[in-house]
């Protein structure tokens, strides 16, 4: 065998791509140099990941999947008895939500400087893969505190399946291991949560970076930087990631973390979003509720299932138009059919769509935790009609666009 | 671009504030507790309270005495003396007096556990349901609550609040009660009831989670580290910059 170098690098890389990897990742993978402040919330996401994991991991050590002792081995257990076992909770229940945060506001930078155009509408699809993974990621470890919110808020959603014409029932059953929500249900939730969805995400997350260092990031002006080399094949607009954007990140990591401590430290319940009242309180299966209202991170698309009206008692057009809310996100790419890729150089009244789609869906997610009035579901049909006009219009208006000249090489505003 | 961030982040804002008000509409107003869970006094009064009056129907099975006695500064022969009625070990968790068939006997139901009522309720509003009890010769326990109607639970402090009445004021022929007032005085002064109340409400806010205080003590330290830390951080970003134009 040769060696490339020596000492103990060479005797690795010899058998091991170590330094291949690091530089074809890292020192030696070329990002735009124009980069913001959206682009931070990629390798935030990232730390959350980590967050989640490791506090996962330790959480599952104290934590009993059996619904006689779930809520005890949290409320009483981790909460009071073991050690640290507050704050660790704390940093997983605030976690979830940051996930979200993050997550919302990363699809929405990918949004406006169309980053999920050619030619990385594959990072897209995964992304959006990712999205869809975290969503049954936060159902499913919802359930496992057995509070009241975590029993109804599964109730409702499973209830969702079995509206399915004709399989309903019996895929609810299947869900559910059981006729109702019980031990089977917590059990199969668990084992979900903790195994199989956290490797799906892990998959999924290696291979939208493999897809985004293989075409290379986009960047606000949404202008390819490696149609411009230097002499020796770097994008002139590149600099490395490490170190360039690892020092920039951390600076990212510790702002996030201000906030972050703030919430797990002064406000975990944040005012009943992250933590609902109603879940402290055990899951009791003859006593709804007042008021059943999903977590915030998915209040906007409960909101377009709620919109949209039953059809002779079956809530499935709601299920269908919520699934269709998500479905057609996959489909962005092809959507829109506008050629300049950041929101900078397009057409200022696209802007203006861009703005009130983000107002509905913020709408949208405030109706979903409120209990529905006629003005509220009138108001939710408008911002569920706005959101899927917005995608589904798309084919027709941004070609209408009028672009403003988009530069040849990056701005540094 | 800054602008449209402002103006989205006003706008949220805005529609925040109005989904907040439009969500508590309606019911009893609460009042507000006011408690202080490092008041270590009023804790411990609090305790005694709980332990005299609420223990002997409702648990707080997740909360140990030792526990207590170490957040609130007590010996342990203070609270085997007067806080552990049953005399179970100084470790053992708080359960109730009355057994669980006696009060579906009595009550038609087990009372609550109430080691996380003050989470899932607020402080707030168990302030004004304990000093929301009213006289109803309706009820068969001969009290009523403004907050809570047609409640299960005796007013057990009736004797030291006295006898309240309450204030109804009638909207399109429907009677909502809008206060309670004492007409008949207990064994109390108003202010003095007011300070057990708030003493008992503390407690069970510190029972609710009791590492509260710790915890928002710990999170100045952390802020301040993170702090420091970025002071460091921005200036290596800004040193590593210096050559990108």
């Amino acid at each position: 065998m040769e060696q490339k170098s020596n000492g103990l690098m060479g005797w690795i890389d010899a058998r091991f791509p170590a330094t291949k990897l690091w530089e074809d990742h890292l020192s030696k993978y070329y990002a735009p140099k124009n980069f913001n402040f959206w682009y931070f919330f990629g390798s935030l996401a990232m730390m959350v990941l980590v967050i989640q994991i490791l506090s996962g991991v330790f959480l599952a050590m104290f934590y009993k999947p059996d619904t006689a002792m779930a809520f005890q081995s949290v409320e009483m257990g981790i909460m009071r008895d073991v050690e640290w076992g507050w704050l660790i909770r704390y940093f997983h229940s605030t976690g979830a939500s940051a996930f979200f945060i993050v997550v919302y506001l990363h699809m929405f930078r990918a949004l406006i400087y169309g980053s999920y155009k050619k030619p990385r509408e594959l990072i897209w699809i995964f992304g959006v893969l990712i999205f869809l993974a975290l969503m049954a990621e936060g159902f499913m470890g919802y359930l496992l505190p057995w509070g009241q919110m975590s029993f109804w808020g599964a109730q409702v959603i499973i209830n969702l399946v079995s509206a399915i014409p004709f399989v309903g029932e019996d895929l609810g059953i299947w869900v559910r291991g059981d006729f109702v929500i019980g031990d089977a249900t917590l059990n199969r939730f668990f084992s979900l949560h903790i195994v199989a969805i956290p490797l799906i995400l892990i998959g999924l997350i290696v291979a939208h970076i493999i897809a985004l260092h293989e075409v290379g990031s986009n960047n606000p002006d949404g202008v390819e930087i490696k149609k411009n080399k230097d002499e020796n094949g770097i994008p002139k607009d590149g600099i490395p990631f490490h170190p360039y954007y690892s020092v920039k990140d951390i600076v990212g990591v510790i702002v996030f973390l201000m906030f972050f401590s703030i919430v797990v430290f002064f406000a975990p319940e944040m005012f009943g979003y992250f933590l609902e009242h109603a879940n402290f309180e055990p899951a009791n299966p003859l006593k709804t509720p007042e008021h059943i209202a999903p977590v915030w991170y998915f209040t906007p698309y409960y909101s377009v299932l709620r919109a949209v009206p039953s059809i002779a008692g079956s809530a499935f057009p709601g299920v269908i138009a919520m699934g269709a809310a998500i479905v057609v996100l996959f489909f962005l790419p092809w959507l829109d059919r506008n050629p300049v890729k950041s929101i900078r150089y397009r057409a200022g009244w696209y802007k203006a769509l861009v703005a009130i789609f983000v107002v509905a869906f913020i709408i949208l997610g405030i109706l979903g935790t409120l209990a529905p009035t006629d003005g509220r579901t009138l108001l939710a049909q408008l911002c569920t009609a706005y959101y899927f006009g917005f995608f589904l219009l798309m084919p027709i208006y941004t070609k209408l666009e009028k672009n403003k000249p988009v530069p040849e090489r990056v701005t540094m505003k | 671009m800054k602008k449209t961030i402002l103006v989205l982040l006003l706008t949220t804002i805005a529609m925040l504030n109005t989904g907040l008000v439009m969500a508590s509409g309606g019911g009893y107003p609460k009042s507000p507790a006011n408690v202080d869970v490092d008041d270590m006094a009023s804790l411990q009064r609090g305790a005694k309270v709980f332990t005299d009056y609420c223990l002997s129907c409702h648990s707080a099975k997740f909360v140990r005495f030792n526990r207590v006695a170490t957040d609130l500064g007590m010996t342990e022969s203070e609270v085997m003396e007067n806080l552990n009625h049953l005399g179970g070990k100084f470790g053992s968790t708080m359960t109730a007096t009355m057994t669980e068939g006696y009060a579906k006997e009595s009550f038609g139901a087990v009372p609550p556990d109430l080691s996380l009522v003050a989470r899932s309720r607020g402080v707030d509003w168990l302030y004004t349901y304990l000093t929301g009890f009213y006289a109803d010769s309706a009820k068969t326990t001969g009290h009523n609550n403004a907050i809570f109607k047609d409640v299960g639970m005796p007013n057990v402090f009736w004797e030291q609040e006295g006898v309240k009445k309450a204030v109804y004021e009638e909207h399109d022929g429907v009677k909502t009660v809008v206060a309670v007032e004492v007409v008949e005085k207990g064994t109390m002064a108003p202010e003095e009831f007011d300070t057990m109340i708030r003493d008992l409400v503390a407690f069970l806010s510190y029972i609710g989670e009791p590492n509260q205080s710790y915890r928002k003590s710990l999170g100045i330290y952390v802020l301040v580290f993170l702090f420091v830390f970025f002071g460091f951080a921005y200036a290596m970003k800004k040193d590593y910059w210096k050559d990108v134009h």
